[in-house]
């Protein structure tokens, strides 16, 4: 147990001695870990720490080597990673057969396995240590900080870096003296909306005393964004620290954890933190010997997107339909079981404790003026490098897709880049300059959002992206207000008629005028910002909207009724493969034998073509294109 | 309407009464329900209700509201097809329809037989492998139509049984 400040103290320092001791290999033992995040899992690394487990204790080299599931590294399209310190040498893209290299040559024979190394693109070198790989170099990690090095499930590693050191000296401080510090840190809630969290606390704690509640919104419903789960899975301590930071400040003894249900990992995590954090005494009453008593607690979303909206989400809690209500009274007034209730995302509360630990001015020396500190992005798409990024806000578009993400792959053209999810909007080619902050993606017609980023190339249809997030807006409209209820159905019927080719100038017309009375009088902000998919592409990308009007054409090839799939008769080798994948009998012989070939080619009939695209995929001659 | 077996109405009297410390549980009620009983249908709501007070026509409103909470039994197998933004601009539709298209039915439904349910799903987070699919938890990378048609087979054959 943890009495008191002192006894912290005591206790922080033998767990940094201890995880110095092991980063550095002071232990005489050098450590294996392994990243156990959802991406890398699916490529066996639940596989790779088992064969690991195993050759080590075949081998008898338990007492000199220890094995560590991580949370994510961060580059997933490079994974599975693993990582061996205290040298830091970092394999990528490990497989279950590399394993007995790895142990052979390196653990056992001291010789880097020089094949699993990263290589620059740009100098062809070969790079041994994770921070010296280019896709890090510009990274800033204070959300992310732990990923990919410390074991989530040891709450000693997560002190040996420094936990609760930001609570113990919010707890030295008067309650006003630590808002004030968040205040003067500009720390803006990263769920989305960008509101000052100084200025929300200071709201509940402006309430009278008595019952009073944090709620951290993990209800991460974006889809394509992740950062999260991946903070909640590496260091959940270190929220569960920014929440109480948050409950002394604006006095409440009570916090809710609210997390989706498609996160069970986190969930456990965070499960076992808040139980070890309670076994020391750091959950309870009378926390390190003050008068500052504090609980968490954990509830679990059911599928709903509009439960990220704080007062859905307070609505879930109570055991409602998550329905939103209008505001005011906000909930720092009127909240949970109305009392006065400050609801901050995980990455906002991720970042509290490191600047109380810090203090303000190391956190706000990143960033531009009005926006500080760092965010996490998940770069995602059609882009090189996928994965969780985390970067000083100012960083420009181009230094995030090109620099960091690697450009697009497969040499085609970048198009847009959707941040915001499914309330933002599609940034373009012209953007790419613009400096990320909350502000300046908002002046561009997109929005920060919770951090998704998706790169879109030249084989997207902007159309068809609108639609997409107008299918799952129409899905998860909770139905309370009818702008939104009844006019992102109709919105989505006029996309579709737009993909059909069923569509008139007029009908363009009618959806920008119903896209601004939605905008203007939703309930909420799932409803608001609903048209902003629509609105963002029609600014950039009307002219791809008259293709598909006019000429009856998607200029992308993905819009099913506006295209074709032909096989060209000069390159059809007539080796019948995809006549035999056709499952509608639509290919047949021609009687043309192209010179230098046998057989004869083949053709597509487009009255019975259903556009399945199987005939592509299987062609070797690269002779079936779409039209 | 089906009455529910003694054994049933007594698991889910037992989950009631673990949150009985806890403010407006109904959620984590639910949640254990669906996860532990598999559905919650109309006479699962009623022993619900009984226990917690809490109008029948409440707990309907909470369990059609969420996704998650389903009123029919779901098949042995159910594959969750991701159709978040990084999955869905890499061809997710293309998976969904190939599931579809074998199983003959559509997202959000269950196969005859009951060893399939189809669930189209909104992010899991697994963008770095997309189009991804997860099936009672595995999560299988990079699909394409014809992996579909494996993984069909092999789940058919009993391989992840």
């Amino acid at each position: 147990m943890i009495k008191n400040l002192e006894q912290l103290e005591k206790y922080s320092k033998e767990c940094t001695s201890c995880l110095e001791a092991k980063l550095k290999g002071e232990d005489g033992k050098r450590h294996v870990v392994v990243c156990g995040d959802t991406g890398c899992l699916a490529s066996h690394s639940g596989e790779i720490i088992e064969k690991f487990e195993k050759v080590i204790a075949e081998k008898k080299l338990g007492d000199k080597v220890t094995v560590n599931r991580v949370a994510c590294f961060g580059y997933c399209s490079q994974g599975p990673f693993v990582k061996i310190y205290p040298e830091e040498t970092t394999y990528r893209a490990v497989k279950v057969e590399d394993v007995d290299e790895i142990v052979e040559s390196d653990l056992i024979g001291g010789k880097i396995v020089e094949r699993l190394l990263y290589v620059d693109e740009k100098t062809g070198k070969k790079v041994v240590k994770q921070d010296d790989i280019p896709y890090y170099e510009k990274q800033v990690h204070i959300a992310l900080h732990g990923c990919g090095s410390l074991n989530p499930e040891k709450i000693e590693e997560a002190f040996g870096e420094g936990a609760f050191k930001g609570l113990a000296r919010a707890l030295t401080m008067d309650r006003q003296a630590v808002i004030d510090e968040i205040l003067k840190s500009g720390l803006r809630g990263r769920g989305g909306g960008g509101f000052p969290t100084g200025k929300k606390w200071q709201f509940a704690y402006a309430q009278p005393e008595g019952a009073k509640y944090v709620v951290c919104n993990g209800d991460e419903g974006d889809p394509g964004a992740f950062m999260d789960r991946a903070i909640l899975e590496a260091n959940a301590l270190k929220v569960i620290e920014g929440m109480m930071i948050a409950g002394y400040a604006i006095g409440a003894q009570n916090g809710y954890f609210y997390i989706r249900a498609e996160y069970p990992v986190a969930v456990a995590r965070l499960k076992l933190a808040i139980k070890q954090a309670e076994e020391l005494g750091l959950l309870g009453d009378n926390i390190l010997g003050t008068n500052f008593s504090f609980r968490c607690h954990i509830r679990l979303g059911a599928g709903a997107f509009v439960c990220g909206e704080e007062t859905a989400l307070l609505n879930s809690i109570q055991g409602q339909r998550g329905m939103p209500r209008p505001r005011p009274p906000f909930p720092a007034v009127k909240g949970l079981w109305d009392s006065p209730t400050i609801v901050n995302n995980v990455e906002t509360l991720a970042c509290v404790p490191y600047i109380l630990r810090e203090g303000y001015e190391k956190f706000a020396a990143n960033g531009t003026e009005r926006s500080k500190g760092t965010k996490v992005f998940a770069l995602g798409g059609k882009v090189n490098n996928v994965g969780l990024v985390e970067i000083p806000m100012g960083t420009t578009l181009r230094e995030l897709i090109f620099d960091i993400g690697g450009g697009v792959p497969n040499g085609k053209k970048f198009k847009a880049i959707q941040t915001g999810g499914p309330s933002g909007g599609c940034l373009t080619e012209a953007d790419l300059d613009a400096e990320i902050d909350f502000d300046n993606l908002v002046a561009r017609g997109s929005m920060m959002g919770s951090g998704g980023a998706i790169v879109m190339d030249e084989d997207n249809c902007m159309v068809d992206v609108a639609k997409f997030y107008m299918e799952f807006i129409c899905d998860e409209s909770c139905g309370k207000c009818s702008p939104c209820r009844i006019g992102t159905k109709r919105m989505l019927e006029t996309l579709t008629k737009i993909t059909e080719g069923k569509a008139t100038m007029e009908d363009l017309d009618k959806l920008e005028e119903l896209a601004a009375h939605i905008k203007a009088n939703s309930l909420c902000a799932l409803g608001q910002t609903a048209p902003n998919p629509i609105l963002s592409t029609l600014k950039a990308f009307k002219n791809e909207y008259i293709a598909h009007i006019v000429d009856k054409k998607c200029p992308a090839h993905v819009c099913k009724a506006l295209m074709q799939y032909v096989i060209d008769k000069e390159k059809c080798a007539g080796c019948g493969l995809c006549e035999k994948q056709c499952p509608v009998s639509a290919i047949s012989k021609t009687d043309y034998v192209a010179p230098g070939r046998k057989l004869p080619a083949r053709v597509i009939d487009p009255a019975k073509c259903v556009k399945c695209g199987l005939c592509m995929a299987s062609c070797k001659f690269q002779a079936i294109s779409k039209k | 309407m089906a009455r529910l077996s003694e054994a049933a109405v007594k698991q889910i009297k037992e989950i009631c009464d673990r949150y009985q410390d806890e403010n407006t549980p109904l959620m984590m009620i639910l949640s254990d329900i669906q996860n532990e009983y598999g559905y919650i249908p109309l006479e699962v709501q009623e022993v619900v209700s009984e226990k917690t007070g809490i109008p029948v026509a409440e707990i309907y409103g909470v369990v059609t509201f969420y996704s998650f909470f389903s009123l029919k039994p779901k098949g042995k197998y159910v594959i969750g097809c991701c159709l978040g933004t990084a999955c869905y601009v890499k061809g997710a539709q293309l998976i969904v329809d190939k599931f579809s298209e074998l199983l003959g039915i559509k997202p959000g439904e269950t196969t005859e037989d009951g060893l399939f349910t189809l669930d189209a799903l909104r992010c899991i987070g697994a963008c770095s492998i997309a189009p991804a699919v997860s099936i009672n938890g595995r999560v299988f990378p990079k699909m394409t139509p014809d992996s579909v048609v494996k993984i069909v087979e092999d789940y058919r054959a009993g391989v992840y049984a």
